[in-house]
Formats: structure tokens, C-alpha cells, sequence
């Protein structure tokens, strides 16, 4: 099967400044991949890269299938992308934001209505207008609405930013149940405590390149569980290893 | 491309419906429009009726860069811009329906300033078909135009200021084109205003077309 990320010496500009120096990534599909370093590392041009919004202008860039170097803009209907601001309409509430992401597919509302309900937005949080919700609770939104998309692959840039106790734990168990269901799952994070529980891979970025990569916490969490084990079924792990 | 449009203009309005910005802001500033325009002629009443037409269309060229803005505004954060190009709505289906938000508030901003001209200045449309056809073809046109001119400016810090520059000598035509008709309408003068509805014919289905395709890269551009 061919990786669901395949970046060969990538090469982004962000105006003249090269956001992305000659990135070499791959991943897999069911992998989930943890990008770290300093600011200004390239973290979140990679991410962004890899959903078609920062053009690659020189290397090999493909995901999903799409070649980006070619053609950036096919590949953002599969893709699932929680940057640092939530894509929220201020005036529109909570069900109505994640309505429109869902219509905009063309998917049934009903998968609004489920992810809303799993990101715990219910009653009140739901029909309030997104312009005075807390920072937090703007960040569920724009997730329930990534977990309606159903995305192939989740991109999430610092997706534990702003999030409280539950919502972090939550988050952990929502990336497992997407990487069950054949997600695959890239995320940058300054929360290395938790982030690398919940990751095969940590990637680290540096200077618009892949400096380096080790094994996350949860290929070792895998293989300490043992394989009659009844429970030992993918995306189960991170809630696990969160909580 | 038509359900992505019908989508985005409902979302577009539902939003103008809900932050009251063109109710209470739009309109009122048409409304000023007039009335100030009318000072600036005077008390004389032959004069006022002799200028309804131009400052009718004034007010509503002026109003019309009030409401793009407001459209670009909607997707200006850089959460709401990447989510709408992320969201899987085709471009041509973003320009219609964020178009036909603007159109629609603008057909509804006509008719207050219809009014407006109506009771200030004393005026009477004889010819009523052709008063509506010109603003519906110039409807189209302002909206479609101003939408285009608006995705140029978007991702410009000095958006703002730049769209007024950018868009008001582009729909200058439409300005001499609904002014000249409307002045037969008033005249109750069918075939000469039917002349000027030749301009905003084009002008309409040029930017309705040019948009379609235009949109998309203007988006990435921007």
C-alpha cells in the first residue's frame, strides 16, 4: 500500500522564506506521527504542506495519492486540519459551524450531530454562538467538526493547546478511534508529555528539516500488551495512555 | 457548484442576519447618503427630482463596497479563510454564493432606498419595468464584481481602504448605465432607458463569468 505521506526532499515558501528546506517524511496509513521542536521549526508549514495550503515548490510531495507538487488543492476534501485558530463563523453556533463543514462534503447531518454529542457538546454549548464560547470550548467545536469530515488523514497542529483535563483525555481516545478506523494521524506539539503517548513515531523539526526521529510511547505501549490480550484492539491505546 | 453555492449563501446570510451589520449599519449609511447628497443640492425641489436618479445610484455604489466589505470580513480570520478552502466547497460555488448573499441584501437595500428617493425627493417611476430591470441587471453585476474585487483584497492587511480604490471606478458603469435609466424610468422615456440596459447586460454576464472561472486562484492568491 502506498504511504499516506511521502515528502522527498520537500521544498515550501512561505513568500521568499523557505518554510520547508527539504522535508524527507513518511507515513503510513493507521500511523500516528509526532512532529516536535522549537518555534519556527517548520512544524506547522508541514502540516500545512501536507493539507494543500502551502504549496510545494520543489521535491516529491505526495499524500494520499495526490502529488501536491502538481496539484495542492484535490487532496483537502480528505484531509482534516485543527490549526492554531479555530474555522469558526463567530455568529453561527456550535451545531450550525459543524453543519456547514459537514453539508460542505456533502456527508448526512446526522455525523454532526454524533460528533457534537461525542465532543460533549450538548444542550446549551450547542446551540450558543461560537463568538462566546471560551477558548476551549471553540477548540471542541472545531473538532467535532473535524471528527464529522471523517478525514483520512488528521493533521493537528498543538491540538492539546487550550484543551482542559477531559478534553485532552478525550482527544487521546477520539485520535485512537480514528486510527482504528484506518485515519492516519500527523501532529505537532510543544506537550511532549502528551503527545508521545499517543504517537508510533516523534519526528523532530528543525530549520525547515527533519532532524531526527525515535519511537513513540505508543508502539511501546503496543508491544508491551500482550496478544491474546482481549482488549489489545487499535484506538483503545490512547485513551488509555492519557487518562 | 450550485449546492455549494446555495450553502455558502445561506451560511453568509444567516451570519449578516444574525450580527444585524447591514440593518444597522448598511442601511442607515445609504440613507445618509441621500440625505446629505440632498443637502449638498439644496432646497430646490426641481434640482432634488433632477438628481434623484444619480444620487439613488451613488448611494447604492457606496453601500454596495459597504456590504462586499463585509462579505470579505466574514473569512477573514485565518481560521474561517484555510477552513473554507479546506471545506471542500468548490470555488465557483464560494463566488456564487457569497454573490448571491450580496445581491440578495442589496435587492433589499434598493428597495429602502427606493423608497428614500421617493419620499425626500418627491419623485414617481412611470416607467416601473424598466426601474426594476435596471437593478436587477445591476444587482448582478455590483455583486459579482464586488465579490471578485473583494477575493483580491482579502488577504491584504490594507483591504480595507484598497477595495474602495479597486472597485468604485470598475463599476462606474453601472453608476452612468442606472443612472441614465432611471432617469427615463422617472421621464417615463422606455426606449431610450432600454439603450443603457445594453451596458449593464454585459457588464453583468461578464463578471458573473469571469468570477466563475477568476475565484478559485484569486482565493489562493490571496
Amino acid at each position: 500500500m502506498a504511504p499516506v505521506v511521502q515528502f522527498r526532499a520537500a521544498v515550501a515558501l512561505a513568500g521568499r522564506f523557505p518554510a520547508l528546506a527539504g522535508v524527507d517524511l513518511c507515513l503510513e496509513q493507521g500511523e500516528v506521527v509526532v512532529v516536535v521542536g522549537a518555534n519556527g521549526a517548520g512544524k506547522t508549514s508541514l502540516l500545512r504542506a501536507c493539507a494543500g495550503l502551502l504549496p510545494v515548490t520543489s521535491g516529491q510531495a505526495s499524500v494520499l495519492g495526490v502529488d501536491l507538487t502538481t496539484d495542492h488543492t484535490s487532496v483537502r476534501r480528505y484531509v482534516g486540519l485543527l490549526g492554531h485558530a479555530a474555522p469558526l463563523y463567530d455568529e453561527l453556533s456550535a451545531a450550525e459551524n459543524v453543519r456547514f463543514a459537514v453539508r460542505a462534503l456533502g456527508l448526512p447531518v446526522e455525523s454532526a450531530d454524533d460528533a457534537l454529542e461525542r465532543l460533549g457538546l450538548t444542550g446549551r454549548l450547542r446551540t450558543t454562538p461560537a463568538g462566546r464560547l471560551s477558548a476551549g470550548q471553540r477548540r471542541r467545536v472545531a473538532l467535532a467538526a473535524l471528527v464529522a469530515r471523517r478525514p483520512a488523514l488528521w493533521l493537528l497542529d498543538e491540538p492539546h493547546a487550550g484543551l482542559d483535563a477531559p478534553s485532552r483525555s478525550l482527544l487521546g481516545h477520539l485520535i485512537g478511534t480514528a486510527v482504528s478506523d484506518g485515519a492516519t494521524v500527523l501532529l505537532s506539539s510543544h506537550e511532549p508529555q502528551l503527545s508521545v503517548p499517543l504517537a508510533d513515531r516523534v519526528v523532530s523539526m528543525g530549520g525547515g528539516r527533519v532532524t531526527g526521529e525515535e519511537p513513540g510511547g505508543r508502539r511501546a505501549t503496543l508491544a508491551a500488551v500482550p496478544a491474546t490480550a482481549p482488549d489489545a484492539k487499535p484506538g483503545t491505546m490512547g485513551a488509555t495512555n492519557v487518562a | 457548484m450550485w449546492h455549494d453555492a446555495v450553502l455558502v449563501a445561506g451560511k453568509d446570510l444567516r451570519i449578516e442576519a444574525r450580527s444585524r451589520v447591514g440593518l444597522w449599519q448598511v442601511v442607515p449609511f445609504a440613507l445618509l447618503v441621500l440625505v446629505l447628497l440632498a443637502f449638498a443640492i439644496g432646497p430646490d425641489q426641481a434640482a432634488l427630482r433632477h438628481a434623484a436618479p444619480g444620487i439613488f445610484w451613488v448611494a447604492l455604489l457606496f453601500s454596495t463596497v459597504l456590504a462586499i466589505q463585509r462579505s470579505v470580513a466574514v473569512e477573514s480570520g485565518e481560521g474561517t479563510r484555510d477552513g473554507l478552502r479546506l471545506s471542500g466547497i468548490d470555488p465557483a460555488g464560494i463566488f456564487l454564493g457569497k454573490a448571491a448573499a450580496v445581491g440578495l441584501q442589496l435587492l433589499a437595500l434598493q428597495l429602502v432606498l427606493w423608497a428614500g428617493v421617493t419620499f425626500l425627493f418627491d419623485v414617481r417611476v412611470h416607467v416601473v419595468w424598466l426601474a426594476v430591470t435596471a437593478c436587477l441587471l445591476a444587482t448582478v453585476g455590483l455583486a459579482c464584481a464586488g465579490v471578485l474585487y473583494g477575493a483580491l483584497s482579502a488577504g491584504l492587511r490594507v483591504r480595507d481602504t484598497l477595495l474602495p480604490l479597486l472597485v468604485l471606478p470598475v463599476l462606474a458603469p453601472v453608476l452612468l448605465a442606472g443612472s441614465k435609466a432611471w432617469e427615463a424610468a422617472l421621464n417615463g422615456n422606455a426606449s431610450s432607458g432600454t439603450q443603457w440596459l445594453k451596458i449593464l447586460v454585459p457588464f453583468a454576464v461578464i463578471y458573473f463569468v469571469v468570477g466563475i472561472v477568476l475565484y478559485g486562484p484569486l482565493q489562493e492568491a490571496a
